[in-house]
């Protein structure tokens, strides 16, 4: 996903009022942008604190500022310089963080982003990009260079099963019908999914939804009206329960007096067994692999 | 209020205009019950010879020391920015001048600050985003001494240096007090200019209760610039002066009184010959 990310950047290269700031990351990756926008592609240093204010200085002057690093470095880190330098005044800072969730894998808890989007969405004016597969990156640079205010974008791997008919970008698009419950989730580890809940018979396959921009808004009137009928509804994502999508939308539905008889979310739990491992091995240990995941809504 | 250093003959302007806005200040403060009255009569001088006599129309200003925002708001007051009306609800229900710069409603504030060590790299990015826009115009920050204890300033020096920003200049607003001892009991940075230097950062120290070295200190537009301005907290009113309790303080009348007298008989303010 980041070579999606970088190539659609690289198209960007010459609109006069975009800024890069790196800090210190990108390496095998970000050369080609780095090259195309010259002076404007500035690696910050390991100074996340600084690179974020920074960056709103430069939106204050009428640019474009994309801030990049791992994650958490980005969100946690400068959490106060985000809130009061970018988001109290609304400016149009993209903060781009590498690796949500366990994407870093077994290199352990201080690379891991499990409450990214939960934060960064308590702050006044900031949205959040989750794509999911390489195509989204693609397509959302374009809108985010014009956005008009605080953005942050969780970049993936991106979860393609291969020859599977990705429908045309949408906040929510769904991607798999079925008569079971509904299943909608946040982000690249529901592509992961689908091939596994694709092979259950039509009854208990659930239709599944993916949602990739949070908060949520917009909530196509077609899903209100799978879930009102099939009355299940699970939820998906790599991140914390507290703040994360499930709660969001758990509010929402009620808001609309929309009733369920079963709200199940799966999210990240941290460290369940104090062992480390891939991306792979986190997320079996929350049960957000597909195996868990089919067997959860198999369950009638 | 632009590019006017002060040559002898508006010296006696000047330390009319500052003996005003001290004044003024004082009554702000007095009125309104609040404190930080120390710290804003330690940056007043600084902050009206940068609006006065250096400021022009395409340079930017980040007060990186957001709890002098009482000496900015007089200061903007001397130049026509802010009204009695809006000093008089200073810090008031429903004000427009909270106790920390604002975020929104004047547009001479370009951020609203308060939380220390934001501000230099604010001030950065302004200036930054003036070399890649090819604009012209300077960019002007005042920290406090006790802020860089903050690593994130540090990030900000490094930056500022490394990148080379030669329109920015920095003050530091250098009081020798923070918010519970003095600069040197708590975590003593001195002599910081000596640090900005091994920096690779020009530096110069003035006098900053002198509006003729502050401004002269101003004038250079020669690569980033930090300038360490030897204050006093609480200065003019020698019950302040270097007080730990006048950072938090409100006056009472008596001493609003005194302090009102002493900086009305003081007639060679801020000024030197």
């Amino acid at each position: 996903m980041r070579q999606a990310f970088c190539n659609g950047l690289v198209q960007q290269a010459l609109l006069p009022e975009f800024v890069f700031l790196t800090g210190d990351l990108g390496f095998k990756v970000l050369e080609p942008l780095r090259d195309a926008l010259g002076p404007r592609f500035i690696n910050a240093g390991v100074s996340e604190q600084n690179m974020v204010s920074v960056s709103a200085g430069l939106a204050r002057s009428g640019l474009r500022p994309w801030a990049y690093s791992i994650a958490p470095f980005l969100y946690a880190r400068p959490f106060e310089q985000i809130r009061n330098d970018v988001c109290f005044h609304n400016l149009p800072v993209i903060l781009v963080g590498n690796g949500g969730g366990y994407g870093y894998g077994v290199m352990g808890s201080s690379h891991h982003a499990l409450e990214d989007y939960g934060c960064l969405l308590t702050l006044p004016h900031m949205r959040a990009f989750v794509p999911a597969f390489d195509s989204d990156v693609s397509t959302m640079i374009p809108a985010l260079m014009q956005c008009d205010g605080p953005v942050y974008l969780r970049l993936g791997l991106s979860e393609e099963p291969k020859g599977w008919p990705i429908p045309e970008y949408a906040p929510w698009r769904r991607l798999l019908r079925g008569n079971g419950s509904v299943l909608a989730g946040v982000g690249p580890l529901l592509g992961g999914m689908l091939p596994a809940l694709q092979q259950l018979g039509e009854d208990v396959r659930p239709e599944v939804w993916l949602v990739t921009e949070l908060p949520i808004a917009d909530v196509p009137e077609e899903f209100i009206a799978s879930v009102r009928r099939t009355r299940r509804l699970f939820v998906v994502e790599e991140h914390t329960a507290h703040g994360g999508f499930g709660q969001m939308l758990a509010h929402h539905l009620a808001a609309a007096g929309v009733s369920l008889d079963s709200f199940i979310h799966k999210h990240a739990l941290g460290y369940v067994s104090g062992l480390y491992g891939s991306q792979k091995f986190h997320r079996a240990e929350c049960g957000l692999d597909p195996a868990s995941i089919v067997a959860a809504v198999s369950v009638q | 209020m632009a590019g006017r250093p002060p040559g002898v003959q508006v010296q006696a302007e000047a330390a009319g205009l500052i003996q005003r806005a001290k004044l003024r200040l004082l009554e702000m403060h007095y009125q309104s019950k609040v404190g930080h009255i120390g710290g804003n009569l330690s940056a007043l001088d600084i902050l009206m010879s940068l609006y006065h006599f250096r400021l022009g129309p395409d340079d930017k200003f980040v007060l990186a020391k957001g709890h002098s925002a009482g000496a900015l708001y007089v200061t903007l007051w001397t130049v026509g920015v802010l009204s009695d009306e809006d000093l008089r609800h200073f810090h008031g229900e429903g004000t427009r001048l909270s106790g920390h710069p604002p975020l929104q409603g004047i547009p001479e504030i370009i951020f609203a600050t308060g939380s220390l060590g934001h501000g230099l790299s604010l001030a950065a990015g302004l200036a930054l985003g003036k070399r890649l826009r090819g604009e012209g115009g300077r960019v002007f920050c005042l920290t406090s001494d006790g802020e860089w204890n903050e690593g994130s300033c540090w990030e900000a020096l490094i930056f500022l240096a490394h990148q080379k920003l030669d329109n920015l200049t920095f003050l530091v607003d250098l009081n020798g007090m923070q918010g519970f001892g003095s600069t040197r009991q708590v975590a003593n940075l001195d002599p910081l200019a000596d640090k900005f230097r091994a920096f690779g950062v020009k530096t110069v120290e003035v006098d900053g209760h002198d509006v003729n070295s502050i401004c002269s200190a101003l004038e250079s537009s020669d690569g980033p610039l930090a300038i360490v301005a030897d204050t006093t907290k609480g200065c003019g009113v020698s019950f302040m002066e270097n007080q730990m309790a006048w950072h938090y303080l409100p006056m009472s009348e008596e001493q609003y009184q005194q302090a009102v007298r002493e900086v009305t008989e003081c007639g060679k303010l801020s000024v030197t010959a």
